[in-house]
């Protein structure tokens, strides 16, 4: 009886989730409510979980409660502590969910909400989540070792150094992308560059207050932060509407770029407590907390989703980036559906805290299905706004111009209609001089959500929830920025320090300095550029993100692949092996394009040589001949990154490739590093103690 | 309810760190009890525990995209 009630829950779970999938696919010309993206979304999810992933981890892994993992075994009740599994969830989640899934469905939605939607449901429960579980399990069994030391075990030194790049490069990539994101939010509106330069001192507010006033007050000291952060959204108006005081917080995009370089460094060279640590407390509950309210809030209002399910830029022609659909809409949902960057910390932290390997896919599993919502509900943030003030909000100067009645007329003509005076006021709602061409997609995500949280708890706020949604993206965008930063210096210290080793002194002042120089240089040079491109440099800085991103996912995956066939469970190898095949499939697919296409809004050097050519013809107005020589310099630059990057993705692959062949025709290869079985002692008494 | 609360705070506390040098001292004292053979060195205090977990805390790859 028991049973049968279960089966026919799920049926109905199943039935529901069918059809609400079915229901947003084959909606066309109607307004649809965002219900149904929370219903499809949760019924796909539980579906993924309860069939997918406890097969995987049962049939696939053979995770083993009995056995010891590194945090009982290594207990040092510092970094490997066992820790309830709840708590491990919550550590899990904050680190993964960073802006990603924020940025990628906003861009992605100009395809329409149906491709984004499909590709974050069904990519995240059959790649991304998969990925992060088994790259979990797969540290755990090693003594919670990283990736790239998997990597150099496993599969050889050529592996190990590939993700060492991989890695290094992904960030600095990425940080140039965020941070022109924070720079396109903050152009010449004093409130939001208030509000998040006041983040700055609130955090060391913050750290000095945990470390010397009242040490390792860790919640009390937060708790003020957030009152304090929630004060600066407030403040910003009053700045904004000071004559004098407005003049101090209104800049040009490149001004900002160059405070925000300055910031990073300085973040990478204080002390932590300083500056990272606060910030990142401060960070993590505004995110839980605003992705929590944007749940409720979306659930109380049910609002309808105005996108049409799928719309012409798929042929390559959107405003918001070139491209078609296919490979793009795979690139530019990054983080939401799968991301290389989680194996970074399932291979890291998480397995230094997890007490039992039974939690492996509540945590590895479950955590990337929440990430994969989150994404969900910034793809209904996107698409709840008129199509007209989204595509207004979101194209580039380059492309619509900079008049405003020219930008409108375009924007209508591709059937989205807006009006100026409907764009000025929805702009004088939210507290700032204008929208147009707010380029990188926080402005339009902050829009949308300020809609959200404005109908469902009060419309006269609009312009507080605006403020209070770009401060609750900057912040964590910041946060990522500054750790981004200082990771690279290690890892570049790290490198340097094979050279010579007083370079890999982390706390010799001249190698600080000098690394920190070097990385802030490499992701400033590509900020510096994203901004005085003319096209809003996003079309340019995110689609590179999402094919490093995805290349190491494929790196993970292949690490995982090839430890499954040395395992001698080359039956099951395809549970990451076929992610593997697709995400192959698309960076290349990407990256081919990037490289090869004649569309110049697609490929690099045929852009480039677009401008080269202009320019010597003498036919470009006066400010954009003097930046092209850089502009041209950069798509070169970029051209080779992708060559680069899919060289490198293809190398792993074929070295994986090379092992798993010797093994399989029974050659030696590199002996597996799963550390020995000990049985678990451990009794979980959490709630007692 | 209460007992709930209860539950959610103590969530919350080992969440954000806030017990952390509550957790370093009861492993401490289970640990030193237990083998008292080598040399015992006091329990670090509140402020300097937290400098060191703080600092060690943030080596390596904390955050994500």
């Amino acid at each position: 009886m028991n049973q049968l009630l279960k089966n026919a829950i799920w049926l109905l779970i199943a039935l529901l989730g069918a059809s609400a999938v079915g229901g947003i696919a084959l909606n066309r010309g109607e307004n649809i409510n965002a219900l149904w993206f929370i219903a499809a979304a949760l019924c796909i999810y539980a579906i993924g979980y309860r069939f997918y992933a406890t097969w995987i981890a049962a049939t696939v892994l053979s995770v083993d409660e009995t056995r010891a993992t590194p945090a009982e075994r290594l207990d040092n009740g510092r970094d490997f502590v066992p820790t309830n599994k709840w708590i491990v969830f919550g550590h899990h989640f904050a680190a993964i969910a960073g802006p990603g899934p924020l940025v990628g469905p906003t861009l992605a939605a100009q395809f329409g909400y149906l491709p984004g939607t499909l590709w974050i449901l069904f990519g995240a429960v059959l790649g991304g989540c998969v990925q992060d579980m088994v790259t979990l399990f797969l540290s755990t069994r090693r003594n919670a070792k990283s990736l790239g030391q998997m990597a150099r075990d496993e599969l050889g030194p050529l592996g190990g150094t590939a993700a060492l790049i991989a890695t290094l490069a992904i960030m600095i990539i990425l940080i140039a992308v965020l941070g022109l994101v924070v720079v396109n939010a903050m152009k010449h509106s004093p409130w939001a560059t208030f509000t998040v330069s006041a983040t700055i001192p609130i955090a060391m507010f913050v750290g000095v207050y945990m470390r010397y006033f009242r040490p390792g007050q860790v919640l009390e000291a937060s708790a003020l932060g957030v009152v304090l952060l929630l004060l600066s959204v407030a403040g910003g108006r009053f700045i904004d509407e000071h004559e004098i005081l407005r003049l101090l917080f209104d800049h040009e995009g490149l001004t900002l770029a160059w405070w925000i370089m300055a910031y990073g460094f300085a973040a990478a060279i204080l002390p932590v407590w300083l500056l990272l640590a606060p910030r990142d407390y401060l960070s993590t509950y505004m995110k839980l907390g605003t992705i929590t309210l944007l749940a409720v809030a979306i659930i109380l209002l049910q609002p309808v989703v105005k996108m049409p399910a799928i719309t012409q830029f798929i042929d390559g022609t959107g405003p918001i980036f070139g491209g078609k659909l296919f490979p793009f809409v795979f690139i530019t949902i990054a983080c939401g559906a799968i991301s290389g960057f989680h194996a970074l910390i399932a291979s890291g932290t998480t397995p230094k805290l997890l007490s039992n390997e039974r939690d492996i896919c509540m945590i590895g599993y479950g955590g990337m299905l929440l990430e994969s919502f989150v994404a969900i509900m910034a793809m209904i943030a996107a698409t709840v706004l008129d199509p007209g003030v989204f595509f207004a909000i979101n194209s580039s100067v380059g492309v619509v111009g900079a008049d405003t009645a020219d930008a409108v007329a375009k924007i209508s003509s591709w059937g989205y209609p807006v009006t100026v005076a409907q764009m000025q006021n929805l702009a004088h709602q939210m507290g700032e001089a204008t929208l147009f061409a707010r380029t990188g997609g926080a402005p339009s995500l902050a829009v949308g959500m300020a809609s959200i949280f404005g109908s469902a708890f009060g419309e006269s706020l609009l312009a507080l929830w605006y403020h209070f949604a770009i401060m609750f993206e900057a912040i964590f965008i910041l946060t990522t920025l500054d750790a981004g930063t200082r990771v690279g210096r290690f890892m570049l210290q790290d490198m340097l320090g094979n050279i010579w080793p007083k370079m890999g002194e982390t706390s010799w002042l001249p190698s600080v300095v000098f690394t920190s120089a070097l990385v802030v240089s490499g992701w400033g040079y590509f900020l510096y550029i994203g901004v005085i491109d003319p096209n809003g440099g996003v079309n340019i800085l995110w689609p590179l993100f999402g094919i490093a991103n995805q290349m190491l996912a494929a790196i993970a995956l292949c690490v995982a692949t090839g430890i499954l066939i040395k395992s001698g469970k080359l039956k099951h190898a395809w549970v990451t092996g076929l992610p593997l095949v697709w995400l192959v499939i698309i960076t290349t697919t990407a990256a081919w394009q990037k490289i090869a296409s004649d569309d110049i809004r697609i490929g690099f050097f045929s852009a480039a040589n677009e401008l080269t050519d202009k320019l010597a013809a003498g036919v470009l107005p006066p400010a954009k001949a003097a930046i092209a020589p850089q502009l041209i310099f950069n798509l070169h630059l970029d051209a080779w990154l992708t060559v680069f990057f899919v060289s490198l993705l293809w190398l792993i692959v074929f070295d994986m490739l090379r092992v798993c062949a010797r093994y399989l025709s029974g050659k030696s290869v590199l002996p597996l590093t799963e550390s020995a079985h000990s049985p678990s002692r451990l009794v979980e008494d959490w709630v007692r103690d | 309810m209460s007992g709930r609360l209860k539950v959610f705070w103590q969530m919350l506390r080992r969440l954000s760190g806030d017990d952390a040098y509550e957790q370093y001292l009861k492993y401490y004292t289970r640990h030193h009890q237990t083998d008292a053979g080598h040399d015992c060195h006091p329990p670090l205090s509140k402020a300097d525990f937290f400098r060191q977990w703080q600092d060690e805390k943030w080596n390596g790859i904390k955050r994500c995209c």
